[in-house]
């Protein structure tokens, strides 16, 4: 049995940068295999710049993980393509694309990519496309379990294409929409051009619950994520049987070193382990929320 | 610019073309397009009748295809683009890359217009499509500001539609799942948003109306209180203590006031939203952006937003408001 390898995605939150960088000053000594590196929210963060960020990879290469950059996931300005372009002809990483733009860029340049999970490959024929652009590494959209997978894989089989690189997001919060409109500007009541960065404030994205209480959703800027952790831990073994070659862990503001940990031990673990999020139901073809028996961890 | 009309079933392409549409889009029943609702859409039969239709009278219709199918089901997308051509489509509208390239292996003389739902916001964006599946247009998605769309149209390798009225989804098409998180059924996959058959309103005692979307609480209303349509982006929702619309009023996008900026900025084609809606509505929609944009033509300079044409699209407006959305700041 080939030990899966463990990613760190890309920080979908905004910290400050003294603690944006010690975080990944210690995650450089994690059991990680792969680090996703930059912004992939909203281009006004910037705590780390572009440059801090090529820094950042070029410095964590050192501790012999394989460091990827990502793109932003939805880039309208000029500007941001501008970043684009520096993170894939300055950064010395493959790139995470999270969008078309990302790919075309790669492609045109004949390098390799990753291909995120707001990228819209929902079969066989598609994956295999993007292949040939070059994409080396495939994590699917948060709607895709395990059936869906399956069938995937299966028809690659069968037309003898070979599989990508497969990274599963197996733990935290699903992205689940982006916009142009900034949601954490538009609860504080400030307008998203003089937003003055106030999502800084949330480490952890801003909790959004129905009118009964229930806590539903987090507001992450322009991005909507599930309120719910996921974790897939307790699914290992069809994660195995899938041939899933990465786990992705997205960053989450406390206890990350205690979750990698874990992961750690669930990914050379020969038993399913208990859980320590919630029950990821796009994984079992339900919808995505579930009531969920949940218990933190560290 | 041209003026692509709604067709959520035959008589609704009928009205579009005699209301003055140039183009009309529409789906067949199944999920192949992104409002597969219950009694909407088209039969085989139909949509032959409707592209006749509009032939007689020197318009076009494109086939909506804009749905993301598994590697189970693409079989169903493909014989689907193999009608749209055998029945003689004039494009089919499609954001998914092994719908487009069968497509532009297979049939290559029809014309294929990459989908709203293809999150393309970028010029190398359109660059891929256009030279992957040779697209001859590409529909924006709907959050780029007019300044952003006038850059976008200088770039383009193909001519831009971009949206004019209608419903506003605020999220990047293609890229929202909040209909799945709550339901499990998506408008990637399944065509559609928050469907009627997880809806459940309660009446209370008081008057009060709440409505679920499987079992998650949308919103609460007063007696009085207009009550929209739950999808999730329009609910009400506790942040910090506050109950408010936290991500969007339930509202339309009407950017008629920025016809002249759009024409100038060399939009190919303005899009009206609605297959859901009913005949009357995209006649009285089809027939004031028609008389706008006609008065637009035979004399650009003198145009001036008519407050008759605004008045009657408010009317169709959800909750009877408008908005010029992503296109103006300070919406973002």
């Amino acid at each position: 049995m080939t030990m899966m390898k463990l990613s760190l995605g890309p920080l979908q939150y905004f910290w400050p940068r003294e603690r944006t960088l010690a975080f990944y000053h210690e995650a450089a000594g994690w059991p990680l295999d792969i680090i996703y590196l930059g912004e992939t929210v909203c281009s006004k963060r910037r705590e780390l710049g572009t440059r801090d960020w090529i820094a950042l990879a070029a410095e964590l290469v050192e501790s012999g993980k394989q460091i990827v950059l990502s793109s932003l996931a939805l880039i309208e300005a000029e500007s941001e393509l501008g970043v684009l372009q520096r993170l894939i002809d300055e950064g010395g990483c493959w790139i995470e694309a999270n969008d078309l733009s990302a790919v075309q860029l790669c492609r045109e340049r004949g390098m390799p990519f990753v291909a995120g999970p707001t990228l819209n490959i929902y079969n066989h024929h598609a994956l295999a496309m993007l292949m040939d652009d070059g994409l080396r590494r495939w994590v699917p959209g948060v709607e895709q379990g395990y059936t869906l997978l399956r069938e995937l894989r299966d028809a690659m089989q069968a037309e003898e294409q070979p599989m990508p690189e497969l990274e599963v997001i197996a733990f935290g919060r699903l992205p689940l929409a982006y916009s142009a409109r900034c949601f954490t500007a538009r609860a504080l009541d400030v307008a998203k051009d003089q937003c003055d960065f106030r999502c800084i404030e949330y480490p952890d994205g801003m909790p959004l619950a129905t009118r009964e209480g229930r806590p539903f959703l987090r507001i992450n800027g322009i991005q909507i994520q599930g309120e719910e952790v996921t974790d897939l831990g307790p699914e290992i073994l069809q994660l195995r049987e899938l041939g899933v070659d990465v786990l992705r862990l997205y960053p989450q503001a406390e206890g990350m070193a205690d979750i990698v940990d874990h992961y750690h031990l669930v990914r050379r673990s020969p038993v399913a382990p208990p859980r320590i999020g919630a029950r990821n139901g796009y994984w079992h073809g339900e919808p995505g929320m579930r009531p969920v028996e949940a218990v933190s961890i560290g | 610019m041209q003026l692509v009309c709604p067709a959520g079933n035959l008589p609704a392409l009928q009205a579009a073309i005699d209301a003055g549409a140039d183009a009309v889009y529409a789906g067949f029943r199944d999920q192949t397009n992104a409002r597969a609702f219950p009694g909407l859409n088209f039969s085989d039969a139909e949509l032959r009748a409707g592209i006749a239709y509009a032939h007689q009278r020197g318009r076009q219709v494109y086939l909506a295809l804009n749905t993301y199918p598994d590697s189970a089901r693409l079989q169903q997308w493909y014989t689907a683009v193999d009608k749209a051509a055998e029945f003689g489509c004039d494009a089919i509208i499609a954001a998914e890359m092994a719908v487009l390239d069968y497509a532009t292996r297979r049939h290559p003389s029809l014309k294929r217009h990459l989908s709203v739902q293809g999150s393309a916001t970028t010029a190398p964006a359109l660059r891929y499509a256009h030279e992957r599946f040779g697209i001859s247009r590409a529909v924006l998605p709907r959050v780029l500001s007019i300044q952003q769309v006038e850059r976008l149209c200088e770039g383009s390798p193909v001519p831009i539609e971009v949206f004019a009225f209608g419903s506003l989804c605020i999220m990047v098409e293609g890229r929202c799942q909040l209909s799945s998180y709550v339901t499990g059924a998506s408008p990637n996959r399944h065509g559609v948003c928050s469907p009627a058959s997880f809806v459940r309103w309660e009446e209370h005692d008081d008057g009060r109306r709440s409505v679920r979307l499987n079992q998650v609480l949308m919103d609460k209303f007063e007696p009085a209180e207009p009550a929209g349509y739950p999808t999730v982006c329009k609910g009400r929702f506790d942040v910090g203590g506050e109950i408010f619309h936290a991500l969007e009023e339930p509202t339309s996008l009407n950017t008629l006031e920025l016809l002249p900026r759009l024409a100038q900025a060399g939009v190919a084609a303005l899009k009206i939203e609605g297959r859901q809606r009913g005949v009357a509505y995209v006649a009285s929609v089809t027939r004031t952006w028609r008389e706008a944009l006609d008065r637009h033509a035979a004399a650009p300079a003198a145009w001036k937003l008519q407050p008759q044409w605004q008045s009657s699209l408010s009317r169709h407006a959800e909750g009877h408001q408008t908005t010029l959305g992503p296109y103006h700041r300070s919406w973002h």
